[in-house]
């Protein structure tokens, strides 16, 4: 049971949390001008890292996304923080 | 190949205190260019090797394994095979690998164990009874077995399931697969290791590759561990690490990487037949001939390359088997480890020329890597060899997150894949 | 009787037990294995593979042979282990893998065949015909325990816990730890695998500060109580694992087992050491233990396990055993290896050195010693090879081994951040070394408790097992795992430690290598010419003992593992003879009434369209959006356009994913020009929740746009029909009914008990309907209403089953169930959005990929057959082709429809829009049948009575 620590509950164990996806992913628009390749990379593109890696996740409990650096080996969590206010 | 292996030969070797018997297969210094390399050295790796020789006769074949062969998920898996899906695409390819194991103990002259003893996948409602009609028709008409099971039907190949009052899941049928079964894993590992060894095949391990060497844009070799060593083409089956591969050749994959968890309870005498499987519980297992329950069920819930299992899945899954048979509540876990899974986004593995040309790839297993691992071998050593898609491998390529046509297991059937 | 139990030492009281059918006593206190002894049983079960005869080895959780199905009190626990199991009246014990008993195993001599049978032997051979000619016998033969399908334990509790320092392992060690860091005012936990506190210190001699080492142990228990420690004993740290959660295994006897997930800020593991083997010819003989288990069987029990006892040995930690038997009346002789020993024999004790074991005599139970020329009678050989560091969750938490040469094991490197090693866990075998290690992990430095009377030196030389010996030489004792075998296992290239673990199943016995896992290492080592640390170790997984799948299971059984969401108008329901099932986990009335289902089915949806149907509908979604973007999100959101809805209007709409696959349908109210609610489907409300917030907080001003799922909070009560509007308006709701004033697809407010309501309508049925929700509290009061005024309308309570019979008339999809994970909303025929919008929304791109501009995409059509019997859900619409059948695609709904007197049915077909009109083959489970492609909708095509 790893635990999380959400920047608005605290330290809550993993089963309250819901991974959102790797941080720094800018959604291409507008549609029309986006390329097929530039939206396959952006639904399904992944740097998937072995290693420290940024996340964006979701507590569950209080439906508040928020940043997490951990590292995917180890999983030990360096840093979690609010995305709000700034970028991700 | 240095010696048959045979039910006399282990006797003539046993009245000589087994000295008649050689290495299963050559440890290998690598040497400084082949014409194919391979990255990995579980069942895909050494698989892709053997057909490369045999097949194509092509045996300037090197497979790089950075640890011991077999190491990976080949040897963390819960050996069950099977080809019950629902799309075409699916069932072609994973009907292909069934009738490869069908005669690879033959082929490979090594006992490998294939065990067809049948999977039961049960339904808990009258919708998840059309689903599974669904599959079943689909399975049919792709020309491979499947039969749709009444509750009877399923009691009486698993007569412990539980009917009790408190049951959070009544037995409505279920889909059988009177081939599928299971192997022994490690077995598919070493077995193609010795025929591709005897067919001049270099197997290097304590090899890892650092890099890939590149030319005009193109792959045409590695940087390993131990050494450079050139390609005229390369290719990689690394399992749960196509990711890592992939950011030192400088390209991302529509993969993510989980730990997924396998247990095994100790030994006890034959009480389950067959591979087992419920839709509501998403818990699987089988029982080995040692006698051990091997189970398995859904993927740790956070990303993860650490090759080791966390309570809470655990929790899930052995909890899903006692509401499943309230008996095996007697049972003891021996055993859990993870091994790390390539997860794609539908489901489906890719085969194909990776962005980098010269290389290729061979991933994206997700949860069901070892069942494919002959087919997977047959077809990435026919994308080596010729450099063109064999038929059946042509839908799982890189190219479907452009276009669209990808080939979704999960939405498509709804039976954890 | 060699083995016998100290005849001052026999309490008052006897506990009745059998073993393979023998009636035997034991007494309070004992374990399985330790009554067992007592009684003289030496053959205690069969080897797995060869099924040579066993006998107890250990006294504690490394005991390889001891493996028993234990019957009591109706149940059966297979595959315990005696060392572990506290002995009670009335067990009936049986040996495993033997037939009909230990004694007279009628498969022993497959032992005479062990030569055919080496390591992987099966890799080799029954390849001709086929392996299913031969599996079915091995499975037999195979297994350890019976399953009995009668016993089904209940779950364990399982226990949550935060602390400051958890020690494991309460010997000398973990005791002095625990004893200082409570001095020190740290909040303890002391966990202890035996049922008794103190480990060594029970059945080894020592004084520590003063006391004897079971006075120093009480000594320090009543401390810790004091300090308000908690005190687990019977209790196993089997796992270590993210973020140092530490899972124990509490066994509590009847009382039920408890799973504790500890997460301390820090850990001691003070888990002391495995004594291990000596390797010669025939070392698996009944009567082969080990010595500190011998001693401790003798002081903890008073069971002596011989009377002419040889000690073989390559170290001094036999010598406390060796005295303590010879004082308690067996003669005995201790064969040294070592050529001088450094300690001089004690009282009565005769001393061999340079003394290794040579052969042991007897087959059944040791009847005799060869040490070099010599031949000692002995009913018992004992031996230490040395000991083994208990270093499992060490090595799970992550630790790095390093091999010590100074004591001949793999000892735990450096300690980790939050993990310190102490006591023999980490080699230190002398007592005043474990004492002051543990004092020192727990506070920093300072004096620990002193001791006196113990070994005060340890020396040990290397006797591994030799490879040359033409003799069969055990390492695993369980898996029959011989020195031989290691040999052929490195000869064919299975020289990586994990490989040889594979190759010859070293190590995957239920004891999991603890007695074998060194002399294996070594034994690779010798036939493969490296060093121990060259040959490395296998990975240590969890659990460190096997763990009952009832403490990891918990209380998640039945309605605990997936409980079901229940309507707050359950009881009434019921009351009115519902029928219950489930629905995207809501549980919900089928039909009403008794009969047959389909009957009942039918009678509700005919009634419905005849008169009034009333339709409890409360799992609807009901997702506010609130604030000034309220509208931006929704459009985004949704592939319908959102912000064109005015006030007091409803509109139908789609939620796609980003990959343009339809996700849920639904209906959209704008209660205000900032407020809107989302009816979803029931089944998608967290998944819709979740989306909507992701793109909230991700694109819109989180201060802008509020999201409040208010699901649980409103419940939802419909009434469909021609005579719905008579009752609406019988209830008195406050509310204007004119189709002017509230024409489909708007909505109005009104009260009912004071309470405010909303009153919309939108149709499932595609007849005149009133969705009417209002707080849940009061959602009894007006169905109890509604079904008064029903009543003298004939109405009929309307199940789920119904419903689907109605909309599936009308052509209305179920997302999920008439789409899968291919379908674009193109697919149904709602190509508008995709064509006009400009604006930005959830999935637009995938709209227009290759894919997606197929033209012989899926599309969603009705099919109609000819006939009463309805088409099977599930089955595939086919053509033709060289290898038999392709599929076009499936049936995703299917019914008898009343109102129509013929089956209707739904499905995805490819190109189904272009083949309108045609007929087509079904094929379900080898049987064809003939479908004419129609329209989705087969009922009043018009839409005439939605007004009517």
């Amino acid at each position: 049971m790893q635990c999380f620590t959400c920047p608005f509950c605290g330290p809550r164990d993993e089963t309250e949390f819901f991974y959102g996806g790797e941080a720094g992913k800018e959604r291409p628009e507008p549609s029309a001008e986006v390329t097929a390749e530039r939206w396959a990379e952006w639904l399904y593109g992944e740097t998937n890292s072995k290693g420290p890696s940024r996340e964006i996740w979701l507590h569950l409990t209080c439906g508040e996304f928020f940043l997490m650096e951990r590292h995917t080996v180890t999983h030990e969590v360096f840093a979690t923080r609010a995305t709000r206010g700034e970028e991700a | 190949m240095a010696g048959n292996y045979s039910a006399f030969r282990l006797l003539r070797e046993g009245l000589r205190g087994h000295s008649g018997w050689q290495p299963a297969w050559r440890d290998s210094e690598p040497k400084d260019s082949y014409q194919v390399v391979i990255i990995g050295g579980g069942g895909h790796g050494l698989a892709t090797a053997y057909y490369l020789a045999r097949n194509h006769g092509i045996r300037r074949v090197a497979v790089l394994e950075k640890g011991w062969i077999g190491g990976g998920n080949t040897g963390r898996n819960t050996t069950a095979i099977r080809s019950n899906y629902f799309y075409p695409e699916s069932v072609a390819l994973y009907d292909f690998a069934l009738r490869l194991y069908e005669g690879l103990s033959r082929e490979l002259n090594y006992n490998v164990m294939f065990s067809q003893r049948g999977i039961v996948v049960v339904a808990h409602s009258e919708a998840e009874m059309e689903m599974a009609a669904r599959v079943v028709n689909a399975m049919q008409i792709n020309n491979t077995d499947a039969e749709l099971l009444t509750r009877e039907q399923v009691l009486e190949k698993v007569p412990l399931l539980n009917q009790g009052k408190d049951a959070r899941f009544e037995i409505y049928g279920g889909i059988w697969q009177g081939r599928a079964g299971t192997a022994r894993h490690d077995a598919v590992a070493w077995g193609y290791a010795r025929a591709a060894s005897a067919l001049g095949v270099d197997i290097v391990q304590n090899c890892e590759v650092t890099g890939f060497l590149v030319e005009n844009g193109r792959c045409v070799g590695v940087e390993t561990s131990r050494g450079t060593i050139r390609a005229e083409v390369t290719g990689m089956a690394v399992a749960g690490h196509s990711g890592v591969l992939a950011s030192m050749a400088g390209f991302r994959l529509p993969i993510r990487s989980f730990a997924l968890q396998a247990m095994v309870s100790e030994p006890v005498k034959p009480c389950l037949d067959t591979v087992l499987l419920y839709m509501g519980t998403g818990t699987y297992l089988s029982q080995s001939d040692k006698g051990e329950l091997v189970i398995g069920g859904g993927l740790d819930r956070v990303l993860s390359y650490g090759q080791r299992g966390n309570p809470p899945m655990q929790e899930q899954v052995i909890s899903g088997l006692l509401e499943m048979v309230p008996a095996f509540g007697q049972l003891k876990l021996l055993r859990q480890w993870a091994g790390i899974v390539d997860v794609v986004p539908d489901s489906s593995p890719i085969i194909g020329p990776s962005p980098l040309p010269g290389l290729f790839m061979n991933g994206g297993w997700g949860t069901g890597g070892f069942k494919a691992i002959p087919a997977g071998g047959w077809l990435f050593a026919h994308l080596l060899a010729t450099g063109e898609h064999h038929e059946i491998s042509r839908p799982f390529d890189l190219e479907r997150f452009r276009t669209g046509r990808l080939i979704d297991e999960a939405a498509g059937s709804a039976i954890p894949h | 009787m060699s083995v016998r139990r100290i005849a001052e030492a026999a309490a008052a009281e006897s506990l009745e037990f059998t073993f393979d059918g023998r009636p035997l006593r034991g007494q309070p206190g004992d374990t399985v294995a330790s009554a067992l002894l007592a009684n003289g049983v030496r053959i205690v079960g069969r080897s797995f593979k060869y099924h040579r005869p066993r006998g107890i080895w250990s006294a504690g959780a490394d005991e390889p042979n001891a493996i028993f199905d234990i019957r009591l009190r109706g149940a059966t626990q297979p595959n315990a282990r005696a060392t572990m199991v506290a002995l009670e009246a009335g067990m009936e014990v049986r040996s495993v893998n033997s037939r009909p008993d230990a004694e007279r195993d009628r498969y022993a001599f497959l032992d005479c065949f062990g030569r055919f049978l080496p390591a992987g032997f099966y890799y080799k051979t029954f390849m001709w015909p086929d392996w299913h000619r031969f599996e079915p016998s091995i499975r037999q033969m195979a297994g350890l325990g019976r399953l009995d399908p009668a016993t089904q334990p209940a779950g364990a509790t399982q226990r949550n816990l935060h602390c400051d320092l958890l020690v494991i392992g309460a010997g000398p060690a973990g005791l002095a730890a625990a004893r200082a860091a409570a001095l020190a005012g740290r909040e303890v936990v002391l966990v202890e695998q035996q049922p008794r506190f103190g480990g060594s210190l029970l059945h080894r001699p020592a004084r520590i500060d003063g006391l004897a080492g079971p006075a120093w142990v009480e000594d320090c228990l009543a401390l810790l109580r004091d300090r308000g420690a908690r005190l687990l004993s019977s209790t196993t740290a089997y796992g270590i694992y993210d973020h140092r959660l530490v899972c124990l295994w509490e066994q509590r006897g009847e009382g039920g087992d408890h799973l504790w997930r500890v997460r301390p800020r820090q850990i001691i593991l003070a888990s002391g050491a495995s004594e291990r083997p000596l390797v010669f010819d025939d070392n698996d003989r009944p009567g082969i233990m080990s010595a500190d288990a011998a001693l401790a069987y003798l002081r903890r029990h008073a069971v002596l396990v011989g009377d002419d006892i040889v000690i073989a040995t390559n170290n001094d930690s036999v010598w406390p055993a060796a005295a303590a038997l010879a004082e308690a009346g067996a003669r005995v002789t201790i064969a040294d290896c070592r050529r001088t020993p450094p300690l001089p024999a004690p009282a009565g004790v005769e001393l061999l050195p340079g003394a290794p074991v040579g052969l042991v005599e007897g087959r059944n139970a040791v009847a005799g010693v060869i040490v070099g020329t010599r031949r000692l009678a002995a009913d018992c050989l004992l031996t230490s090879g040395g000991w083994t560091p208990n270093v499992h969750l060490y090595c799970q938490h992550r630790g790095r081994l390093r091999y010590e040469e100074a004591r001949l094991a793999l000892v735990p490197g450096e300690d980790l951040e939050d993990l310190a090693v102490a006591g023999a866990a980490r080699g230190a075998l002398l007592l005043q070394e474990a004492l002051a290690e543990g004092h020192r992990a727990a506070v920093g430095g300072g004096e620990g408790p002193r001791s006196e009377g113990a070994l005060a030196s340890f020396h040990i030389e290397a006797a591994w097992p030799d490879p040359r010996s033409a003799r069969r030489q055990w390492i695993d004792l369980q898996n029959d795992v011989t020195v031989k075998d290691v040999a052929l296992a490195a000869r064919e290239n299975f020289r990586s430690v994990e490989h040889l673990k594979r190759y010859t199943t070293l190590g995957m016995a239920t004891d999991q290598g603890k007695t074998s896992n060194m002399n294996g290492l070594a034994a690779l080592a010798a036939v493969t010419g490296r060093s121990i640390p060259e040959v490395g170790t296998t990975t240590y997984r969890p659990p460190y003992v096997p763990v009952p799948f009832t403490v990891i299971a918990g209380r998640r059984r039945g309605q605990l593992f997936a409980p079901v969401r229940r309507l707050v108008l359950e009881r009434e329901h019921r009351e009115a003879g519902a029928a219950f099932r489930e629905y995207g986990s809501w549980l919900r009335p089928a039909f009403y009434g008794e009969g047959s289902p389909a009957e009942a089915m039918a009678r509700e949806a005919q009634r419905a369209r005849e008169t009034l149907g009333l339709f409890d509908g409360s799992p609807l979604g009901k997702i506010e959006v609130m604030g000034p973007q309220a509208a931006a999100l929704l459009d985004f959101t949704f592939y319908n356009r959102l912000s064109t809805l005015k006030p007091s209007r409803i509109r139908y709409g789609f939620m796609l994913q980003e990959n343009g696959v339809i996700y849920d349908d639904g209906v959209v109210l704008r209660l205000a020009e900032d407020h809107f609610v989302v009816s979803c489907s029931s089944g998608h409300v967290p998944g819709v929740v979740m989306r909507l917030e992701e793109w909230r907080q991700d694109r819109f001003d989180p201060g802008r746009v509020v999201i409040h799922n208010s699901t649980a909070e409103w419940a939802t009560l419909t009434a469909t029909g021609p005579a719905s509007r008579e009752l609406v308006a019988a209830l008195d709701l406050g509310v204007d009914l004119a189709d002017a004033a509230l024409p489909h697809m708007a909505f109005t407010t009104g009260s009912f008990q004071g309470q405010p309501l909303r009153v919309a309508r939108v149709s499932f049925t595609g007849d005149r309907s009133y969705e009417i929700s209002l707080p849940a509290s009061h959602a009894a009061a007006l169905w109890r209403r509604m079904r008064e005024e029903g009543a003298r309308l004939e109405a009929t309570l309307l199940g789920s089953e119904g419903l689907m019979i109605l909309r599936a008339e009308k052509g209305y999809i179920i997302a999920g169930k008439d789409t899968d994970g291919y379908t674009l909303p193109m697919d149904l025929g709602l190509t508008a959005p995709r064509e006009k919008r400009q604006d930005e929304y959830l999935g637009k791109r995938s709209l227009f990929t290759e894919e997606a501009e197929k033209p012989k995409r899926p599309a969603f059509v009705g099919l109609q057959v000819e006939g009463k019997e309805p088409l099977a859900t599930g089955a595939h619409a086919v053509e033709r082709c060289a290898k038999g059948f392709r599929s076009l695609g499936f049936v995703t709904s299917s019914y008898w429809s009343p109102n129509l007197q013929r089956p209707i049915a739904l499905g995805l077909v490819e190109a189904g829009r272009q083949r309108m009109g045609e007929e087509i083959e079904i094929y379900h489970l080898g049987n064809l049948r003939r479908a004419r492609i129609v329209e989705p909708c087969s009922f009043d095509p018009e839409g005439e009575r939605l007004n009517a």
